[in-house]
């Protein structure tokens, strides 16, 4: 499979990343190279083989459900770009 | 007497201990030593000289009061992906400006707890994407090793690059890494440092910046094997904020240091001997098996048949895990904001202006194979195939192989802005052939200096272990570094 300068986009777009048509057009060239070295995946013969969701065999520990942490609102909003009595700002998003 | 700064950590932690010397006076001879370098090789990105000569005060005391900690007064240097409280944390990364964040990784305060000193934040590729350390925002690092007769400004490796650079030119004494495809070990073996990446879940991810989370796992570089050791047992702990953090005590992997090997099995897989690998690689490699061979170790020849499948797994793995754990960065709730005419054009403003070129590609990858109708091509085959790789491990494993011997890197460190690599992402990718099976089985690897190349550059050796094996790779890599010798490149900066 590969992609052309309009999947190219489309992605781009899923991805929330800004792509100028010049940008746009040298990443099909380097994300096709890349699919390309993929691709050799497709011989692997994986007949009834699980697909990896942990590399170690372990049960999720659980913990009673109850509040560990918090009221630390200051923090949380430190390092925004934008804020307003604790609350992030940006652009208007409902009319 | 002999430089503070050439003093290992197990060297340090006697003088301070006996008050031959100084927290104090060891840290400030770190801050004189990267002020005089850091112009020339970028191993730091934020140096911290107050916060590091007020910590080695307080260990001084600690000690006067004999309370000292394992690592007490020990400077480090931590690479810019653990969030380390009010400081620069930016996994150098342009869309992480100004970040600092309000809490601290687990593995850094483990290591304040034990008594470390921090002196800066290492430079690093941006997100760790990168083998080379040429993808940071803050511009590459320099090796300071330089072929013989030769003014090239060689890569350290990547993408722990400013640790490995940082270590090797005596900049700090140790140096926290992290390793999701090989940025430990590759980085350890261009340097003639010492490296492991641990089990998964033996350090915890909590407070790291994350990557791709089911291959990252943090550990240390270091100028020796018992430096090694020294660091990761404080380093690795039990933790309740990591999910995949094992429950299993920690060992003094120390201890394991100077046991015998006798009657040990190394497996030397034959797929690890690539085409083009240069014939000094192959040498090494032999020299390696003889030198076990002669401490009494058995060596078997063993197969792992899907080794030449996990590189490009892994190029499906890792940028799906990046797409998602960078949808983060938006402009929102921290670093980074470019205003747009709404939302939606502020989140894709900020986004490629804050993304260097590598991070961009990987996120765009990740994007479209997860996207509808790609994932099972793409991500369910890659991880099926990390099923298979896994399991040719296990396979061995239980066949009684206790370690794996291979060669670290296809090469040594190669030039800063080399053409080839800077044209085909794919060739940079390939650095990482002999290290990304480890992370796609979640095992154990340490990179070990092994001999120097035509060009007098250090080449590494790697051993792989069992799962939360880790001592049989320190006492397996103190046998290396005996018979190999310490590496320490020639001061030109």
């Amino acid at each position: 499979m590969s992609v052309d300068l309009a999947t190219v986009k489309r992605v781009a777009r899923l991805a929330r990343i800004a792509v100028s048509e010049d940008e746009a057009e040298r990443m099909v060239g380097e994300l096709n190279g890349i699919l390309g070295f993929v691709e050799q995946l497709g011989e692997v013969d994986v007949t009834g083989v699980e697909p990896m969701t942990s590399v170690t065999p372990m049960v999720m520990r659980k913990r009673t459900d109850e509040v560990t942490d918090g009221s630390k609102a200051d923090d949380i909003v430190a390092n925004a770009p934008a804020t307003d009595r604790n609350f992030f700002l940006v652009p208007k998003v409902v009319e | 007497m002999t430089e503070l700064t050439s003093l290992t950590i197990a060297e340090a932690r006697e003088k301070l201990k006996a008050k031959d010397i100084t927290a104090v006076e060891l840290t400030q001879a770190y801050v004189d030593a990267i002020q005089a370098a850091n112009e020339a090789l970028n191993a730091y990105i934020a140096v911290t000289p107050e916060k590091a000569l007020e910590m080695a005060k307080a260990s001084d005391e600690r000690i006067g009061g004999g309370k000292a900690g394992a690592l007490e007064g020990i400077p480090l240097g931590i690479k810019d992906l653990f969030g380390t409280r009010d400081v620069h944390t930016q996994a150098c990364s342009h869309i992480l400006d100004g970040f600092q964040p309000k809490y601290e990784s687990t593995v850094t305060q483990n290591l304040w707890d034990d008594g470390a000193v921090m002196l800066g934040k290492l430079n690093m590729d941006e997100f760790a994407m990168g083998s080379s350390n040429e993808t940071s925002y803050y511009g590459p690092v320099i090796n300071p090793w330089r072929a013989e007769g030769s003014n090239q400004q060689l890569v350290p490796g990547g993408s722990s690059g400013g640790s490995a650079a940082a270590v090797a030119a005596h900049l700090c004494a140790g140096a926290t890494a992290t390793d999701t495809g090989g940025s430990i070990r590759q980085p350890a073996a261009f340097t003639g440092t010492v490296g492991i990446k641990p089990t998964y879940g033996r350090c915890s991810r909590w407070g790291v910046v994350a990557f791709a989370s089911s291959l990252d796992q943090a550990g240390p570089i270091a100028r020796d094997v018992r430096d090694a050791a020294i660091l990761l047992k404080s380093m690795a702990s039990v933790d309740a904020k990591d999910t995949t953090s094992v429950d299993l005590p920690v060992p003094d992997y120390e201890v394991s240091l100077g046991q015998s090997v006798k009657g040990m099995k190394i497996g030397i897989p034959k797929e690890y001997r690539v085409e083009g690998m240069p014939e000094e690689i192959e040498k090494l490699w032999s020299q390696g098996v003889a030198w076990l061979k002669d401490a009494g170790a058995e060596i078997v020849d063993i197969t792992l048949p899907h080794t030449k499948y996990a590189l490009p797994a892994y190029y499906i793995v890792a940028p799906a895990e990046a797409s998602s754990n960078l949808a983060r960065y938006d402009g929102v709730r921290y670093g980074l904001r470019v205003d747009g005419k709404d939302i939606v054009d502020m989140y894709e403003k900020t986004r490629a202006a804050g993304f260097g070129d590598e991070v961009k590609r990987r996120i765009m990858i990740g994007t479209y194979v997860l996207s509808a109708g790609y994932y099972d091509a793409y991500y369910l085959q890659a991880q099926k195939v990390r099923t298979l790789i896994k399991r040719d491990f296990e396979t061995v494993f239980d066949a009684g192989v206790d370690a794996i011997l291979t060669p670290a890197t296809p090469s040594s460190a190669f030039g800063v802005a080399d053409e080839d690599l800077a044209a085909d992402p794919v060739k940079m990718y390939l650095n990482d052939i002999f290290t990304v099976t480890v992370n796609m089985a979640g095992l154990p690897g340490i990179a070990v200096p092994a001999g120097l190349d035509h060009k007098g550059l250090p080449l590494g050796l790697q051993l792989i272990g069992k799962p939360f094996e880790e001592e049989t790779l320190f006492k397996t890599a103190h046998i290396i570094e005996q018979a190999a010798g310490r590496f320490t490149p020639k001061k030109w900066w």
